[in-house]
């Protein structure tokens, strides 16, 4: 199994550890990553102003590099994967940003959202599959209680990242069985943790993270695991709940954390 | 060579505003064979249709040609109307410039030259038109009715005392549909089952109405006035002539674990069972999926303890076969799976039920004996919320794109009634509008806010989260005040969009009835005939034909029944003369026309053929007139060449075509 890779660029910063052990657990399911040599930051928020072309190109450029290697392309943060596929999804069936961008990036061959976007636990669920999964488990996570934490650029809107039901997901909690834990379900999952309001508004994330931190441990998680950088940030910043990377997790059950680090 | 007549219709303003008519009538005029052409605001109307006869009369016209509406609209009125003036019905060709051209185009230019080119296709055809005869058949004096709730009972009912014998066949063990498991019905607040079971009774008393329950319809051949449709009775278990229906083997029957239907799965029941109190017939059936005896072989208690000794474990499905002059589809409906709205959290609490469910735990037969409590602890609530429009009007594609409308109603009827029996239950309805046309209907939801003190907010909840205290947190919006809404719920009530019952798919295909994007009944047309079905012989009942109140349904299952006597007083119909036939000379017997002939009609017969003076014997294809419905299959199936279709013969066809190319 080989992907072309985006970490994106918080993955390199605050968020080292999705990205480390992100590739520890591929090397150990034999998924090959391939990072293009030359990427930029995606944007991290999809513009929503349709006649604004230029935040959308970082991400072009990437998607257009996976088709020139023939590549699926996999990413783990759920910001880049938000972006990364709406992009792609703009790319294959808005013709007006598709022959814009095409104009202006001067592309060895025109883009037209030929590429696969998968989140890695897109590749998990679908490629490695849950069942597989389970019997590489070295260290099975028994007996802890896990709260899955989707938040809201996962999973929405859902047509476009087609990734779960936004509503009622389950990915996360079959991952977490997989892994030999308890999955939690509470109905906060996947609310908005306030996400960029939080450099405007602490108190509104607050009182949003409040809300999904009151849900998590009112139903009995011990922990909670995302897949994002920002809500990982939120949370921890309102809560002594220990929050967790899916990756981290994945790595410890694989018995891989430990090289990772 | 025919005279021909054409006429150009402008239907007011309909084919006018993007047709030039006039130049169409002065095309028309210049193609071979046209001896008169003219326009008129309105053909079908009494002035237009004379201009029609006359010129018939006076000109001698053999063929005429209307440049109209579709001829599923007006085709029989012109056909009409050339009868009345002389000429043979089959001479008349319709070119559709309204549906086919006017209506969906915009410039006039174009609409005006495929106008033309239509006329000109048409008038092709007529050329080559023969005067047709139509045959007649005979009329079973006999209605069948299929699904036996209130629309189905309502129907045969009317039928039934208009003479004529009908049989109702029910899928369930016992009639009554959804109306049994009502409580109270809007807008009058009566007992549901007080108005329904004596009519359930009057229906089984009936001496021209048989009752099949327990039954599916599986087979259907044949046409108006003359099907044969075959009845699967599931085998019941229970001697039906023996049975005192005492109850007492449901009493005994140690297998009481499986989902109450009739409960909406609130509740279990016993494996062999009625569905409800007053069922009809009064009659248990063993569910032989659940019954100990059927998957086990020991128990037998029922047996054991029936004095009437009913219980036959032996018996077997039986097929019951019999003759009709019409269908009645009268299937009901049922409410949405909700496993793609989870944001109501439906699967994540017991106490987010739907208003049928609602339905059960108010009434005094039902899981809770009629006490309001919440399933998942058996406690009051304090807080309602209902909310309404979950899945109806649905943009994402998720549910339903149209509205339920019954919900609007019912949901001011359960509010109501909460409030009035339990004054300190608050009341909270989310919706988008609230929809009230009906009689009295509106006075009646004034009332529920009003006098009741139901709380009602304009705006749609976009989650309802289960709180780990077992409570229910509702966020909605509300509009009016453009804030939002949080409400902490003990119970959140959805008013679930309703559907056709599955039934109704292939029931449709079995009767070949068109149904739309939603599984509803298509009537033969919109708002001239809503009780028939495009196909002869077959009508729409109910809730299967659209979203409807029980007022509503019992009025349409009037003017249903009011059809069907129509056609069963009838002692014989018109067929219709353009069928196939098999030339004798081309056929070689290949059998590809009667494998896609969907009526049966085409069966082989060796005879002998004079071929160019060559005799010998040869296998040929031969059409049953009388079962034919003309739909051309076979003509284009046979790969000789030999099946054509009076009235739409290939040369006509390939006529009109080469009109189109000229």
């Amino acid at each position: 199994m080989k992907f072309s890779y985006y970490p994106g660029c918080t993955l390199k910063n605050k968020a080292k550890d999705l990205d480390r052990y992100a590739r520890a657990c591929a090397a150990a399911l034999g998924i090959e990553l391939i990072e293009p040599d030359d990427w930029q930051c995606c944007g991290g928020v999809y513009p929503l102003g349709k006649d604004e072309i230029a935040p959308k190109l970082a991400a072009v450029r990437v998607l257009a590099d996976a088709a020139e290697q023939g590549n699926q392309l996999v990413t783990v943060c759920s910001a880049c994967h938000h972006v990364l596929k709406r992009v792609n999804d703009d790319m294959k069936n808005d013709a007006d940003t598709r022959e814009r961008a095409n104009r202006y990036m001067d592309l060895q061959r025109p883009y037209t959202g030929q590429t696969g976007v998968l989140h890695l636990l897109e590749v998990l669920r679908d490629r490695v599959g849950f069942d597989t999964l389970k019997e590489k488990v070295v260290n099975p996570l028994t007996g802890k209680k896990i709260g899955a934490y989707y938040g809201c650029l996962l999973l929405r809107p859902g047509d476009v990242m087609t990734l779960d039901d936004p509503e009622n997901p389950r990915v996360m909690e079959d991952l977490i069985r997989a892994l030999g834990a308890e999955p939690v379900v509470y109905p906060y999952r996947n609310e908005c943790c306030g996400g960029y309001v939080s450099l405007g508004d602490k108190e509104l994330t607050g009182r949003m993270c409040d809300r999904i931190l009151e849900s998590a441990v009112g139903f009995g998680a011990q922990m909670l695991l995302t897949a994002c950088p920002l809500c990982m940030y939120n949370l921890r910043a309102h809560s002594d709940l220990p929050v967790y990377y899916f990756t981290e997790l994945l790595a410890e059950a694989l018995g891989v954390k430990e090289a990772a680090q | 060579m025919q005279k021909i007549g054409v006429f150009v219709c402008h239907c007011g303003t309909n084919i006018a505003a993007t047709v030039d008519v006039l130049r169409v009538v002065e095309a028309a005029a210049k193609e071979p064979g046209v001896v008169h052409a003219q326009d008129y605001p309105y053909m079908c109307s009494e002035a237009g249709q004379a201009l029609i006869a006359s010129a018939i009369r006076d000109k001698g016209l053999t063929g005429i040609v209307v440049c109209s509406c579709s001829p599923r609209m007006h085709e029989a009125t012109f056909r009409k109307c050339a009868e009345r003036a002389g000429l043979n019905p089959y001479m008349v060709e319709i070119a559709n410039i309204r549906e086919h051209c006017s209506w969906i185009h915009k410039d006039m230019e174009e609409a005006t030259q495929k106008a033309i080119i239509l006329a000109r296709a048409a008038i092709a055809k007529v050329h080559l038109n023969t005067p047709l005869a139509a045959g007649h058949s005979q009329v079973t004096k006999r209605a069948l009715v299929i699904g036996g709730g209130i629309a189905g009972i309502q129907t045969a009912l009317d039928i039934a005392e208009a003479g004529y014998p009908v049989d109702i066949v029910e899928k369930n063990p016992s009639i009554g549909g959804r109306m049994a498991q009502l409580d109270k019905t809007f807008p009058t607040l009566d007992c549901s089952a007080c108005i329904l079971t004596p009519k359930m009774v009057e229906a089984a008393a009936h001496p021209n109405i048989r009752i099949f329950t327990y039954s599916e319809v599986e087979r259907v051949t044949g046409f108006v006035g003359d099907f044969t449709v075959d009845i699967r009775k599931h085998a019941r278990s229970v001697d039906m002539d023996k049975c005192t229906g005492c109850g007492l083997c449901q009493e005994k029957c140690p297998s009481r674990k499986t989902p109450d239907e009739f409960n909406r799965a609130l509740g279990t029941r016993s494996a062999i069972y009625t569905p409800f109190a007053q069922a009809i017939p009064n009659v248990p059936v063993i569910d032989r999926e659940h019954c100990i005896k059927f998957k086990t072989g020991k128990c037998g208690l029922c047996q054991t303890v029936c004095a009437a000794g009913a219980i036959d474990y032996t018996q077997s499905d039986e097929i019951v076969s019999e003759k009709y002059g019409a269908i009645v589809v009268a299937t009901g409906f049922d409410t949405i799976k909700l496993d793609r709205f989870g944001e109501y959290a439906y699967d994540q609490s017991k106490d987010v039920i739907t208003s049928l469910e609602l339905e059960r735990i108010m009434n005094a037969a039902g899981p809770t004996g009629g006490h309001l409590e919440r399933l998942s602890d058996g406690r009051m609530p304090r807080e309602m919320v209902f909310i309404q429009c979950v899945g109806s009007r649905c943009s994402d594609g998720r549910g339903k794109s149209y509205c339920s409308k019954i919900c609007c109603m019912y949901t001011a009827k359960h509010a109501m009634l909460i409030r009035d029996k339990y004054p300190d239950v608050n009341v909270t309805v989310f919706y988008i509008d609230v929809r009230t046309p009906g009689k009295n209907f509106d006075e009646f939801y004034r009332r529920a806010v009003e006098q009741y003190g139901v709380n009602y907010i304009k705006g749609q909840v976009g989650k309802v989260a289960p709180l780990p205290d077992g409570r229910l947190r509702v966020s909605g919006s509300d509009l009016i005040d453009g804030k939002a809404v949080e409400i902490t719920a003990d119970m959140v009530v959805l008013a679930t969009a309703i559907e056709p019952d599955p039934s109704a798919r292939r029931l449709a295909s079995m009767l070949t009835a068109s149904i739309d994007t939603n599984d509803f009944l298509t009537e033969a047309h919109p708002k001239l005939r809503p009780v028939e079905s495009p196909t002869a012989g077959v009508y729409l009942s109910g809730v299967s034909q659209g979203p409807k109140d029980i007022p509503e349904t019992v009025s349409q299952a009037g003017a249903c029944a009011a059809k069907v006597i129509g056609l069963l007083a009838k002692d014989r119909l018109t067929t219709n003369p353009c069928t196939a036939h098999s030339d004798q000379l081309l056929c070689n017997g290949c059998s590809a026309c009667a494998n896609v002939c969907p009526y049966g009609a085409i069966s082989y017969e060796q005879r002998e053929v004079n071929d160019h003076g060559v005799r010998g014997e040869r296998r040929i294809a031969v059409v049953n007139n009388a079962l034919c419905q003309g739909c051309g299959a076979c003509t284009v199936t046979c790969p000789s060449g030999a099946m054509d279709l009076q009235g739409f013969s290939n040369r006509q066809l390939i006529a009109e075509v080469d009109a189109i190319c000229r």
